[in-house]
């Protein structure tokens, strides 16, 4: 396995949906080449950095807005109910 | 199937029987639950954080004109989920018309490389297909640069940047935490062509952590 054949089964490896030839191909490689080693590294801290965009906390204004929709839905609903 | 963040099947029929007889608590609740992750799914089809806010809004309406119909057979958070993401969709589409068709169009995803070919040692090198120069370890940057507000902005740029197949996955899976599974359920698409879209997002995005890191 060449570096350029690797880099297009990092996903594979990392969701560990190689099959196990290729995953003791995949192995061999990685135990040699500190390239690839390093290249894995930078996908893992790719993946890490993009959960820490998820860390936002919902705007009050958002949160305001969001109440008077549902109190409306809500007298909407007795309305058409009662 | 992982389903790390998702309600338990009982705490969920609760939720659905509260709100269906109109509790505030149980909208909080659900709002605390899900706003966040709604919002950057909307935010994988619209062009802006305010168009996606806006899109949630009317989600939200939606939910809840449409939780007296809402059956088990679903989960509710891959029920609510999807009608972001139709709202969002039929949004970006029309703001789409107003934006050069280039943006949108992936010419050549089929031929994509994950790594820039003359990365690698050509045919007629002793070593063909090995790095020409080996990547650079990133383990020596400092977390408080490579989590830095500049960083998450240029890794947020890379994602408006994907095809918006490519962004939906990468959304779900690595910003959201999604399992493959429920990605898989929640935009109806296989196992495979889940990872090769999140293989070409993630290897994407990772060039541009690259170029924008050692630059």
């Amino acid at each position: 396995m060449t570096c350029q054949e690797l880099v297009e089964l990092v996903t594979e490896y990392l969701e560990d949906t190689l099959a196990p030839s290729e995953r003791v191909r995949f192995d061999a490689h990685l135990s040699t080449c500190l390239g690839c080693t390093a290249y894995i590294e930078q996908m893992r801290t790719t993946i890490r950095v993009l959960g820490k965009l998820s860390e936002e906390s919902v705007s009050e204004a958002a949160r305001r807005e969001l109440l008077a929709t549902f109190r409306t839905w809500k007298a909407d609903v007795a309305k058409r109910d009662g | 199937m992982n389903l790390t963040s998702a309600a338990s099947p009982t705490d969920e029929l609760e939720l659905v029987l509260a709100l269906r007889a109109g509790d505030e608590d149980a909208f909080t609740d659900l709002v605390n639950r899900y706003q966040a992750q709604m919002v950057k799914i909307a935010l994988a089809y619209v062009p802006s954080h305010a168009i996606a806010e806006e899109v949630v809004q009317e989600a939200w309406l939606g939910v809840l004109n449409g939780i007296g119909r809402f059956e088990q057979r679903s989960q509710l958070k891959t029920w609510i989920m999807r009608i972001v993401m139709n709202r969002a969709k039929r949004r970006g589409a029309q703001e789409a018309r107003t934006i050069p068709i280039s943006a949108i169009r992936d010419e050549g995803a089929d031929r994509e490389t994950s790594v820039e070919p003359d990365r690698f040692r050509g045919q007629s090198d002793q070593w063909p297909g090995h790095w020409l120069v080996a990547p650079a370890g990133w383990s020596g940057i400092p977390e408080d640069r490579l989590l830095s507000k500049e960083t998450l902005a240029h890794v947020g740029k890379a994602l408006e940047a994907l095809p918006e197949s490519q962004r939906e996955v990468i959304t779900l899976r690595d910003v959201l935490g999604y399992s493959s599974a429920e990605v898989c359920n929640v935009l109806a698409i296989s196992e495979t062509n889940q990872r090769v879209l999140l293989h070409r997002a993630r290897s994407r995005v990772r060039a541009a952590v690259e170029r924008y890191i050692q630059q």
